[in-house]
């Protein structure tokens, strides 16, 4: 199981880097929120996937699988959600400043 | 009594929501905002001294202890830098009631403002890395708003580049930690310390240290700074200044804190790497500062020599040149934050930002004149002031460990900022004035008293060298001997 989920994330990491490598501004926050699912999976992965019970203690027998990367992928979720709003609202409005969403174009040497 | 530590981080938020709902009171919010920054800088100073009587103090929210549950830890070296990261701010704060204009301050600038503090404060605090994580993030979140707040366009323009640039900084931290926790099964920083020491840095530890090293080094602006000089020159003056003095500074504590206490094991790999990319640093940190007209990125670039010459202290990596870093970090903090709000008012000045186009400003502004004189001495190292100390000790520890190239670097870049700033003195300070006595703006006390007030800190920084040495040496001591601090993290409960 860990391998295919390994391969997964592999394949979103591609994804992503594809994406994010592009001019347009919303493929590269497009990009960036696939890298989010990407590392979430692997926080989830690296914690080891399901092994045991689930971990409430003296109600099940032990071996208990680990809680502890679903609470770090829960709060880095929150986190990715807030910025990725931030960034959508801010393409949006660069977009209607400055009239572009290519990347190439907001350089911007040259109106200094 | 323990609670006290966590005031830092949630006496900003607090106030920071309640200054949300005040929105149109204009006055109330400068008055509350600052008088919090104070009350913090006043907090950690008690906490300063109880760390020197105490040891070393720690709170384990909800009572769980290490490593189950999640904790702060205040040490010399994180109080010293909450101390001066809540003096800089709170002047800052001060040019920011007459610089930074009503529209801002509608536009919850100072609710912003203290997000910020409470990001970085978590940040020195925290003694667990996923914590660290979600301070960064919290800092970086009101950092773009900060950026961006005003929407003009090259800041839109310059803020897209560097949120980008953070999330995919903020990407590679989730991958490290993720890796880290798969390999060590703990996030906290002193557990992960025992464990690493108990099984040795292998080649995959040393891997992450390397994906670590990325990371911070994204934040800190070291070797992997380009994005840096465009996001600080975009936004107004009390702003650049605060990232130029806070935000930098937290990569480097990060940086400082992993290494000296989780990856000190394969120095030939990590620190050689660190030198290596400090060494660069100076050098492209140096041409960017001659290269440019425009005073904000010759500011800029010397923020980025300053992150170089602070790690080649942690390169280096005896207890001499870590406490010579130390003291520089807190003098640049202070330096920095100057220099940013002198270049910030002599475009107010003058409404021009190349330096050809600026001259004599010492005829109309004279205690403005002498004040940039003060910084760029102070920078330069020059002795009585502030930045001497820093030099002398990573100069002596260089010696010590002999690495004479870094020594070198160090030094020669010292001359370069100081070529770079007397250059901006020569043509902006010194010569004809071009303003005529019609034209003259009146300097705003707003604006001089912050500047008087950060250059009597980089004076008395350097006078009394002799007084903060105390703590100085003991944040060194701690940050050479990592036992000391798990120690005190894992060491049963106080």
């Amino acid at each position: 199981m860990e391998t295919l989920i390994i391969m997964l994330i592999g394949i979103l990491v591609a994804v992503a880097t594809y994406l994010i490598l592009s001019r347009n501004i919303i493929r590269i926050i497009l990009g960036t929120a696939v890298f989010s699912h990407a590392v979430h999976l692997l926080i989830l992965t690296m914690g080891n996937l399901k092994q045991g019970n689930v971990p409430l203690l003296k109600e099940a027998d032990a071996p208990y699988t680990d809680a502890l990367p679903q609470a770090l992928i829960l709060t880095a979720i929150v986190i990715s959600f807030a910025v990725t709003a931030f960034i959508l609202v801010l393409a949006y409005r660069t977009y209607q400043d400055v009239g572009t969403d290519d990347l190439d174009e907001l350089r911007g040497a040259k109106d200094e | 009594m323990n609670n006290l530590i966590v005031l830092p981080l949630i006496l900003p938020i607090m106030v920071g929501i309640v200054l949300v709902f005040l929105r149109p009171y204009v006055k109330l919010q400068r008055a509350i905002s600052l008088i919090t920054m104070i009350g913090i800088a006043g907090i950690s100073v008690i906490i300063l001294n109880r760390v020197q009587t105490d040891g070393i103090i720690r709170l384990d929210f909800g009572g769980w202890e290490p490593p189950f549950g999640i904790l702060f830890v205040a040490d010399s070296f994180a109080m010293l830098l909450v101390l001066t990261a809540s003096l800089v701010t709170a002047i800052c704060l001060i040019h920011a009631f007459s610089s930074i204009g009503e529209r801002h301050e509608k536009m919850y600038f100072y609710p912003f403002v203290l997000f910020l503090v409470a990001g970085v404060n978590g940040s020195f605090l925290t003694g667990d890395l996923f914590n660290l994580f979600v301070c960064f993030e919290v800092m970086l979140l009101a950092s773009y708003v900060l950026v961006t707040l005003g929407g003009t366009k090259p800041q839109l323009r310059e803020a897209i580049k560097y949120v980008v640039i953070n999330i995919l900084a903020s990407w590679f931290f989730l991958v490290a930690l993720a890796y880290l926790y798969g390999t060590v099964g703990t996030l906290n920083m002193a557990h992960i310390s025992e464990r690493v020491a108990e099984e040795g840095q292998g080649p995959l530890l040393t891997t992450i240290s390397i994906l670590f090293l990325i990371v911070f080094s994204l934040k800190a602006g070291l070797l992997l700074f380009y994005w840096l000089p465009g996001s600080y020159s975009v936004p107004p003056t009390a702003v650049a200044a605060l990232f130029g003095a806070l935000l930098t500074k937290v990569g480097i504590y990060a940086l400082f804190r992993t290494f000296t206490l989780i990856f000190y094991h394969e120095l030939l790999i990590s620190h050689t790497l660190i030198g290596i990319m400090a060494g660069i640093t100076l050098i492209v940190g140096c041409m960017g500062a001659i290269a440019f007209k425009d005073i904000r990125l010759i500011v800029s670039y010397n923020v980025v020599i300053a992150v170089g010459f602070i790690l080649i202290g942690l390169a280096v990596g005896t207890e001499t040149s870590i406490a010579g870093s130390i003291y520089y970090l807190i003098h640049d903090m202070f330096a920095k934050a100057m220099l940013f709000l002198l270049a910030g008012t002599m475009i107010y000045l003058t409404g021009k930002s190349k330096i050809d186009e600026m001259s004599g400003l010492i005829r109309n502004y004279p205690l403005f004149g002498w004040m940039f004189f003060l910084v760029t001495c102070s920078l330069a190292g020059i002795p009585p002031l502030s930045g001497f100390v820093g030099k002398i000790l990573v100069g002596q520890g260089a010696i010590e460990s002999g690495s004479y190239v870094l020594l070198a670097l160090a030094f020669i870049s010292s001359i370069v900022v100081l070529y770079s700033l007397l250059r901006i003195f020569l043509n902006t300070i010194f010569g004809e004035t071009i303003i005529s006595f019609e034209e003259e703006k009146p300097m705003k006390m707003g604006m001089i008293i912050p500047i008087v007030l950060l250059g009597i800190a980089t004076v008395s920084l350097g006078l009394g060298a002799e007084f903060i040495s105390d703590y100085v040496t003991d944040a060194a001591h701690t940050l050479s001997n990592p036992s000391v601090y798990i120690d005190a993290v894992m060491g049963g409960n106080k």
